[in-house]
């Protein structure tokens, strides 16, 4: 019998812990990463001749980056490695690929589907203007290109990223101007209980915000933006602070995000079931424990599940390998499958505080003017939603897509799905799962027709 | 430091790589070697290109690959994501309007 052809797709915590797995397991699988090299967002490695030691890079994280790395490294022969590919259909136990405009074809006995997650946006006045960036774009511009998004930047959202990243910048040297969180003090004092199940992640989030205090630093609490204002460059960050005042604070860059959305168009394509997360307020694909879906030979791993963190990515990776090796009718190491399973429950709990301490502002993206872009692709904006919702009969999100071309452009309702949903439900006095998801369809990302023609 | 006055970016580390040429709209501008795309234009300007919406510049937003909003044209005809796309010596890369 011909060796078993497995698919590892993402190179990131996950996908390289699967890899690993596999490997250990006597298979040698493709892994195909967008990325020229691995590490995935969160332990990104910078182009070669880049010089920064990993604790510069990773701060707290450098020792399990650079494992991680070292890992992927060592597995080098025992897998066929595809950087800068994009998988941009899985069907039929078939991907499709484009590497530098070729098309490629791989078929698969399993897949793991390990393609991480970006920011969650909520949209407001002004987010267009160059000079606004995500939080994780942001990171991705200190880390992998040591540069900061401008001298003196504004950053604005809730999460772990928000704090972590204004703190990086602030060693590395900017000028942060005020780090303006949504999530209120009671939000986080609530969750701590929980949050302190893991009090290594729970310290590191102190210590980042007493780091940002200790340079003098305000971080605002309760408070959400109401505009970037500036004509083709940003000038300041007006918000409204916890009492309900409005502030503005001078700045030439804005950094925003509100927590991550697990990126899930590849699992979509390939068939997988969602359901309504309600804590996360986002729909995410149904598999079991270790990852596997309902749809044969195709198994999650990672942030693309819904998000729990690197720590999780890793564990969940070796998980969906271990299924996989399992379903082939290999033997599996029991007792490793059990250490991973109690890391990842320990993982889940602190996961789920984090949607407590910082929930998605789920009524500022409702409220959002009607004036405002809600789609940054098409320059559709709130107002045009509200139309399709109130006089065109859009019921849900993929109604509209249809009408309204909302979601419709390049990056496919990655940027405006939350508040979309958030916007539609609320003009139609609906909670917001019943307004549905947006559907994946293939491509997963832009690619250029010549390619897509071939057969 | 390696950052003009004037550019959105700022260098606050690794700055001492090669010296790479390119073209941004026709005129001559140094980038270094590993630069994206979007970090050698944006060190020089504050935009990658403009809304075909007509609602104004653009200079990209998540710098990941996921928000397709940095997309330019190179001399050779391709159009390629500023934030994945690695600067080569002697690139022309265009901003304007003919998306």
């Amino acid at each position: 019998m011909s060796e078993p052809r497995v698919l590892v797709i993402g190179a990131g915590p996950a996908g390289v812990r699967a890899a690993e797995a596999l490997v250990a397991g006597g298979i040698s699988p493709v892994v195909v990463d967008e990325s020229p090299r691995s590490g995935g967002q969160i332990y990104r490695q910078p182009p070669d001749g880049f010089k920064r030691p990993g604790k510069a890079l990773y701060s707290f994280e450098a020792g399990r980056a650079q494992r991680l790395h070292q890992t992927f490294a060592n597995l080098r022969n025992h897998m066929d490695y595809r950087p800068e590919t994009l998988v941009w259909n899985v069907r039929d136990g078939v991907a499709h690929t484009a590497r530098d405009g070729a098309h490629g074809e791989i078929p698969f006995d399993a897949v793991i589907i390990a393609s991480g997650a970006h920011d969650r946006v909520a949209p407001f006045p002004g987010w267009t203007t160059p000079g606004v960036f995500t939080l994780g774009g942001a990171q991705v511009a200190l880390k992998y290109q040591g540069c900061t998004i401008g001298r003196r930047v504004a950053f604005v959202g809730t999460g772990p990223l928000l704090t972590l990243v204004a703190w990086q910048y602030a060693k590395a040297g900017a000028d942060v101007a005020a780090v303006i969180d949504s999530a209120t003090l009671g939000d986080k004092v609530a969750a701590l209980g929980a949050l302190a199940k893991d009090p290594a992640t729970l310290a590191k989030g102190i210590y980042y915000a007493a780091g940002l205090r200790a340079r003098g630093i305000p971080l605002i609490h309760g408070a959400v933006p109401l505009e970037a204002i500036g004509d083709g460059r940003i000038k300041a960050l007006r918000y409204q602070d916890g009492a309900g005042r409005e502030q503005r604070v001078a700045c030439d860059a804005v950094a925003t995000g509100y927590g991550l959305v697990p990126e899930t168009r590849l699992a979509d394509i390939a068939g997988c079931r969602f359901a309504f997360h309600e804590p996360s307020r986002q729909w995410l694909p149904e598999t079991d424990d270790d990852g596997r879906t309902a749809v044969t030979r195709v198994y999650l791993a990672g942030d693309g599940m819904g998000i729990a963190g690197a720590n999780a990515a890793e564990a969940r990776g070796a998980l969906a390998a271990f299924a996989v090796l399992a379903d082939l009718g290999r033997s599996v190491p029991m007792t490793t499958v059990a250490a991973h399973r109690r890391r990842l429950a320990a993982t889940r709990r602190f996961a789920a505080a984090l949607d407590t301490a910082f929930a998605y502002p789920a009524g500022l993206a409702a409220t959002m003017a009607d004036d405002t872009i809600l789609c940054r692709c098409e320059a559709i904006r709130a107002g045009d939603l509200r139309h399709a919702a109130n006089d065109l009969g859009a019921g849900e999100l993929n109604r509209a897509k249809a009408l309204i071309r909302l979601a419709m452009g390049r990056c496919q309702g990655r940027m405006c799905g939350a508040a979309a949903a958030e916007v539609l439900a609320a003009a139609l006095h609906s909670p917001v799962e019943q307004v549905e998801r947006l559907r994946g369809a293939a491509p997963a990302k832009p690619i250029a027709m010549t390619l897509a023609a071939k057969p | 430091m390696a950052g003009t006055p004037d550019g959105q970016f700022f260098r606050v580390a690794e700055t001492d790589r090669k010296i790479v040429a390119i073209t941004v709209d026709g005129v001559a501008v140094t980038a270094l070697d590993g630069d994206t795309l979007a970090t050698a234009l944006l060190t020089h300007g504050h935009h990658l290109r403009q809304s075909e919406f007509g609602d104004g510049p653009r200079a990209g937003f998540c710098l990941m690959g996921a928000c397709q909003d940095c997309w330019v044209s190179l001399g050779d005809g391709r159009r390629v994501r500023a934030c994945t796309t690695l600067v080569v010596d002697g690139m022309a890369i265009h901003r304007g309007n003919d998306l």
